[in-house]
């Protein structure tokens, strides 16, 4: 089966959807176990590669992108609903 | 390895490209330059909104810089000069700073000589009588060591850094490898990644300018739009996936690959040093595309995922399309498909690609926003107009 998900660095705790991403099916990509989608995620947004407790930091390039606000867990779509930029507050 | 050919200039640089560029002191003769414009279409005519209005010592450094820096561009081998006459940016007053680019130069006054019509009609035999003078100009070898190519991103999307950027990336760092220089600008783009481009400073003295680059845009940022800073990234940005300004960065700085950051230059400030160089312009396209243009850019790559038409006058770029779709749905936009990434071809295969096409346009091949005419031309400023 085809990927669905790139992987940029080791170091993330995100993946990109290479497609939009239905709830249900598996997570394919290089570097990554496979594992079930949570929910709907637009293509080129992320999803959580593994459980991201609440004010952890968001990597993505093997830098810092972002903090979560709350519990993310494994599969769910990662954006602005759960997390906030490290610089600004929203 | 391909053999790439340029114009030989004065000043010891090569163009790509021999234009003559028509060009407004002042936003009040853009009328003028559009009644030339119609008249001798081979010439680059472009018309802007400044040249009067501001006056305070940055704004008026970057519009003599701007201007100037356009005519000194290497792809310029002649220009025509159209000026009003009362204005800041005056024929008399700019003069000085192109006199020494050793281009024929033309220049017309409305005020003087005889009202718009008048000096449309001798701005006109003007350029026919340069694009004569100049079309007779050979070109010759050129050294991939003589080139300064810009990198650019816009219409971003979350894959515009991790396919078409790092594409760009690639042929930077390829570039660099020859001994070229490249600089890439967007400084609203570089927040949250000072520490990634410090470390990557050839000395500290760089590296602290880096920083305080980063900074000045951050405060700028912070300063105009307060709790919504975060939110410097357009709503089409969102959508594309990606959440906050440094998410944004991370995929936006990969466009000047991996190599040692040699020198920051000002907005429209020619760099001398050879290899990776940072611009200290904005974001916004048509600004930034100007502030290269300006730094002598004879050439540009310029990413986008949402897909932006946008080019620049007298300067070649080569649109790259972050995914597949958007590669098909502007095809008669977009010049390289980086979407490819995703679906089974490597890296290397598609910088193979994009130099192979880099050097077909250096020898005069057209992109597809030279052939449509997308080119637009706009300068920053940093107080409104009195």
């Amino acid at each position: 089966m085809r990927e669905n998900v790139l992987l940029i660095h080791p170091r993330d705790n995100v993946a990109v959807a290479l497609r939009k991403l239905e709830s249900g099916e598996k997570v394919r990509g290089k570097g990554i176990e496979e594992f079930p989608v949570l929910e709907e995620i637009p293509a080129s947004h992320k999803i959580a590669l593994r459980d991201i407790p609440a004010g952890e930091e968001i990597i993505k390039y093997g830098e810092t992108v972002a903090v979560s606000t709350r519990e993310i867990r494994k599969g769910e779509w990662v954006h602005t609903h759960n997390l906030e930029s490290k610089r600004w507050k929203r | 390895m391909m053999e790439i050919s340029g114009y030989e200039r004065e000043d010891g640089r090569f163009g790509v490209r021999n234009h003559v560029l028509v060009l407004p002191t002042v936003s009040c003769v853009n009328g003028v330059i559009n009644r030339i414009s119609r008249d001798v279409p081979e010439a680059v005519c472009v018309t802007h909104a400044h040249g009067c209005g501001r006056g305070g010592p940055r704004d008026l450094q970057i519009l003599f810089r701007v201007l100037s820096g356009m005519v000194h561009n290497p792809n310029i081998g002649g220009v025509v000069l159209i000026g009003l006459g009362c204005e800041v940016s005056n024929t008399r007053n700019l003069f000085p700073l192109i006199k020494e680019a050793g281009k024929p130069v033309e220049i017309y006054d409305v005020q003087l000589d005889g009202g718009s019509l008048q000096t449309a009609q001798k701005g006109a035999a003007a350029a026919r009588r340069m694009l004569a003078e100049i079309g007779s100009q050979q070109r010759v070898p050129l050294r991939w060591d003589k080139l300064l190519v810009a990198m650019e991103c816009g219409g971003s999307d979350a894959m515009s850094g991790v396919t078409a950027n790092v594409a760009l990336g690639a042929v930077a760092d390829w570039l660099v490898e020859k001994g070229a220089t490249v600089i890439f600008g967007e400084n609203t783009e570089m927040i949250g990644t000072a520490h990634v481009l410090a470390r990557r400073a050839k000395d500290e003295r760089v590296a602290r300018q880096i920083e305080q680059m980063i900074e000045r845009a951050e405060k700028l940022a912070g300063d105009v739009m307060g709790d919504l800073a975060s939110l410097v990234i357009s709503p089409g940005n969102m959508d594309g996936g990606m959440s906050t300004i440094a998410e944004k960065s991370m995929g936006c700085i990969f466009k000047g690959g991996t190599t040692t950051i040699k020198q920051v230059v000002d907005y429209g400030e020619v760099p001398t040093e050879k290899g990776l160089i940072l611009q200290d312009g904005p974001g916004y396209d048509g600004d930034s595309l100007a502030g290269l243009a300006a730094s002598g850019s004879q050439l540009m790559f310029f990413s986008t995922g949402r897909g932006t038409p946008a080019g620049c006058p007298a300067v070649p770029v080569i649109k790259v399309a972050s995914n597949s779709e958007i590669y098909r749905a502007m095809g008669d936009d977009l010049d390289i498909n980086a979407g490819k990434l995703v679906e089974g071809i490597s890296l290397d295969e598609l910088r193979e690609e994009m130099v192979e096409r880099m050097a077909r346009v250096i020898n005069g091949e057209k992109t597809k926003a030279e052939a449509n005419g997308m080119e637009v031309f706009s300068f920053m400023t940093v107080h409104p107009p009195f």
